[in-house]
């Protein structure tokens, strides 16, 4: 991993930062970190998985944008994991730190009229460090490609229903995380196979030190007692969501180009499963199918949780 | 006459200059204690901004840390310098940096003007005191507590228990009678200073200084020696979570702060720019002379509490995942179901759904997949008819579907042919309804198109299923409402069980049934059984059939539904 911009010094105390592994996502970046920084992300730490859109050349020379480049392979690194945990271990020890991709949306209990900072100070009063967002697969009325992604939009213009309902979860006794799974994916590509279908439960939102690690994307974390992000006696803790803006029509594109590289989770099986379907019915909503508003519905239809933060 | 503000300051120090600023310059005298712990490249621009405010003060600085004596030994001094230096003064009112006034600074002085005598601070005996942290709460006044709760929490735990034990007490001074309270108050210079000029204060003081958590406990217990016009309430808003932390307001409370007609609130966000240019730009109120009203601040802070020790009853999310006997409802409404009616009734599904208005599912855990209402290939929520996907998580689907149609009542039709694991979900949940006509599967057998020895081993595979499900709704574990009959018993007296599951559904569907469901022919029934009996199997969950061509299906009197709970 070479840096290619190092900003870092620019951190202050208690700023906010944001980590972030990415690839060719030229034409999502605008957007996101106008979306982030709204949101009081101070600093952006990415790392380039080798772009060849110009993304890299967007980032630099933004004040608040610090940069890495590598060649090394995506499922080499454990899918990004492992430089994501080198990152932060050098510069994200006691700042809260948000783990996402370039295509998930941080959406939280009174985002619309509260920043990040103000959930982090409330956090740190409630003496939590990690902090729940399961995400939450966004997609359109109609096939998939049918409304082209236009640099700097709102992409849930677009991708602006979800499925309110259909999750499966479980308890992983070994980190004592969440297993979630369900939604559009599992409800279309895994029907057959819900074992296999793609992880929703993550914590992409904790008090940084240097001694923790991400085991697997940002579904689960040591030490364990980072993943106890739910109430098991009856209570609800408060929790947030990731929007998952992946089904757009660069997502037909996308799913080529990785099956062609063959650099995701266990065989890249997930794109396979895609790929089939989509060629036929590209239709992901259905009757049932929820239109975004904003938080409190969600909060509402017990996707997220206010906790006790009002 | 007017008001002089003390206030302890630690962060946020813009914030703190602000309001002090705003009170000094509507003649309220502040005096400010920091907190030692604040640096000085920190404290003296902070001192030096307020410079050009001669009735802005600075006390002498103690090392705070909370729920010790240093929070009182700083507002001790500062309240002294407060009533020595400013003699205007005649009500002083202990605030915090992060306190905003909610209303005009005249306001509070008129209303403190036409209660001259009166003391604004929450004052409790320790047995009416709800709120306490840590379950300590007599006991705060007679153990020691030398070791911080925050810092310490292990040593402070086994310092408690040991003194328990051994039954440690300490003694409480002559005259003092414990009491709690909210440690912001607001008190008359007379009642104030004869509390900090009592003869026996040292006496006092080094009692108070062991006692857990003084600043709630010192000026409320002492301020019963001196006066008897207490008003035994806090001027100032401040709400606390269940943890005993504070409530913080934001920008998005700014309507419910206006609303609450509050002086003072407390804990405000340091970056609620909103709340500071509201508050402290606006002289004019409303609500003048109104007294202070948190009712809906109440209400939305205790709902939260609420949210965070009980949650929705039957939700499963990311954060809510109660574990197994936790005493709280597995489902998050009642549902209804039906075991044996359909292989029974020819039209029990349209029948039922006229019957009681509500979404009647056809075998939801078929194995072959899942019966939505209607033939949908998804339902609410977007749960899936793939029968993989159910039975996956078979109790989660269940619970998913409850939750997706809170307000319209669930029927769904059951049977052993079905995926069995919802069994001990739905035997122990209370929202279930459960009837079961035992033995009614065999009706579909007996209709089917299949070579007898196929029907007999099957039939003997269902009734073996059957058996262990009756087994388990029969247990001592049943929360659920169950009612149970054999095929012959029920065919006996049709109406009447059906009319007990309907009126109890819903309270909608007073009238009396005038149309039952139409039952499949049986002719021939009794024959089959026999037949089954023949080959070796022993039918016994259908109840006595007798050998003839068909049952007697004429209204009789019978006996009463077996009912559990």
């Amino acid at each position: 991993m070479t840096c290619l911009q190092n900003h870092t010094d620019r951190i202050k105390k208690n700023d906010v930062l944001l980590v972030c592994t990415l690839r060719n996502e030229r034409i999502r970046l605008p957007y996101f970190m106008k979306y982030y920084r709204d949101m009081g992300v101070s600093h952006f730490l990415f790392v380039d998985n080798d772009s060849d859109d110009g993304s890299r050349e967007f980032l630099i020379g933004q004040g608040d944008v610090s940069i890495w480049h590598t060649t090394a392979s995506y499922r080499k690194s454990l899918f990004g994991v492992h430089w994501m945990n080198a990152l932060a271990r050098k510069y994200c020890h006691g700042h809260w730190t948000l783990t996402v991709d370039v295509d998930e949306f941080f959406a939280f209990p009174f985002c619309d009229t509260r920043p990040i900072p103000a959930l982090t100070d409330w956090l740190d009063n409630s003496g939590l460090r990690s902090f729940s967002a399961m995400l939450i697969d966004m997609y359109p009325k109609g096939p998939v490609d049918a409304q082209p992604y236009i640099e700097g939009q709102n992409p849930f213009e677009i991708a602006e229903w979800f499925d309110s309902g259909n999750y499966m979860l479980s308890t992983n006794w070994e980190y004592e995380n969440l297993w979630i799974q369900g939604g559009p994916r599992a409800r279309l590509f895994f029907h057959n196979d819900p074992f296999n279908a793609p992880s929703l439960n993550k914590i992409p939102l904790v008090k940084w030190d240097r001694s923790y690690v991400y085991l697997h994307s940002t579904h689960m974390l040591l030490p364990k007692r980072l993943n106890k992000v739910y109430d098991s006696n009856g209570g609800e803790m408060a929790s947030g969501v990731l929007l998952h803006a992946k089904f757009l029509n660069t997502f037909v594109q996308k799913t080529e180009e990785e099956l062609k590289r063959r650099q995701h989770y266990a065989g890249s099986r997930e794109y396979l499963a895609y790929m089939s379907r989509i060629k036929d019915d590209p239709d992901l909503w259905c009757n049932w199918s929820e239109k975004y508003i904003n938080w409190r519905q969600l909060e509402i239809l017990g996707l997220m949780s206010k906790g006790n933060w009002a | 006459m007017t008001v002089g503000f003390v206030m302890l300051v630690h962060t946020a120090l813009d914030r703190a200059e602000q309001v002090a600023r705003h009170w000094a310059s509507h003649g309220c005298p502040v005096v400010i204690h920091v907190d030692r712990r604040v640096k000085k490249d920190v404290y003296q621009p902070f001192v030096d901004s307020l410079s050009d405010l001669d009735t802005v003060i600075f006390s002498k600085r103690h090392a705070c840390d909370w729920g010790t004596w240093s929070l009182v030994a700083a507002s001790q001094a500062a309240s002294e310098l407060m009533l020595d230096r400013f003699r205007n003064v005649r009500h002083v009112y202990l605030s915090s940096g992060s306190c905003l006034p909610l209303r005009p600074v005249e306001d509070l002085k008129q209303y403190l003007a036409a209660r001259p005598m009166t003391n604004f601070i929450e004052s409790v005996t320790t047995e009416d005191v709800p709120w306490t942290v840590g379950g300590l709460d007599a006991e705060r006044f007679t153990l020691r507590f030398p070791f911080s709760w925050k810092k310490r929490r292990w040593l402070f735990d086994r310092y408690v228990t040991l003194q328990r034990k051994i039954r440690y007490k300490r003694k409480i001074p002559d005259g003092l009678v414990p009491h709690l309270g909210s440690q912001w108050w607001c008190l008359t210079r007379q009642t104030l200073s004869a509390i900090l000029e009592d003869p026996d204060r040292k006496a006092y003081d080094s009692y108070f200084k062991k006692v857990w958590i003084p600043d709630e406990s010192y000026y409320q217990t002492l301020v019963r020696l001196y006066s008897n016009n207490i008003e035994s309430r806090s001027l100032t808003l401040s709400k606390f979570d269940y943890q005993g932390k504070p409530h913080i307001f934001y920008d998005d409370h700014l309507q419910l702060l206006r609303r609450s007609d509050c002086f003072v609130a407390r804990k405000i966000w340091p970056q609620a720019d909103r709340l500071y240019t509201t508050f402290l730009n606006s002289d004019s109120n409303p609500m003048k002379g109104a007294e202070p009203n948190p009712g809906k601040i109440d209400r939305i802070f205790s709902k939260a509490v609420e949210r965070r020790t009980m949650g929705r009853e039957g939700l499963y999310m990311q954060s809510r995942m109660p574990g197994h006997g936790q005493g709280h409802d597995k489902t998050s409404a009642p549902y209804s179901v039906f075991e044996g009616f359909s292989d029974l009734f020819e039209d029990f599904d349209e029948w039922l759904a006229r019957a009681v208005g509500a979404r009647v599912h056809g075998h939801l855990f078929d194995p072959e997949g899942v019966e939505f209402a209607g033939g949908q290939k998804v339902f609410s929520g977007a749960l899936s008819n793939h029968a993989a996907l159910r039975d996956y998580n078979p109790c989660g689907f269940l619970t998913s579907l409850i939750w997706n149609t809170r307000g319209e009542r669930q029927c769904f039709m059951f049977g052993p042919r079905d995926n069995q694991e919802i069994n001990w979900l739905i035997a122990t949940d209370p929202n279930a309804q459960i009837s079961v006509i035992t033995g009614a599967w065999a009706v579909t057998l007996f209709r089917s198109n299949r070579n007898f020895s196929d029907i007999r081993r099957e039939a003997a595979r269902l009734q073996r299923i059957e058996a262990e499900h009756i087994a388990i709704l029969r247990s001592q574990h049943v929360k659920a409402r169950v009612r149970i009959w054999t095929m012959a018993d029920f065919i006996e007296s049709r109406m009447e069980p059906l009319q007990a599951i309907i009126d109890e559904i819903g309270p909608r569907n007073v009238r009396r049934l005038t149309e039952a469901p139409k039952m499949r022919d049986l002719t021939g029934f009794g024959q089959f059984l026999q037949n089954l009996k023949n080959q070796g199997m022993k039918p016994h969950l259908m109840g006595d059939f007798p050998m003839g061509n068909a049952p007697d299906a004429r209204p009789r009197d019978s006996k009463r539904p077996y009912l559990v709970k």
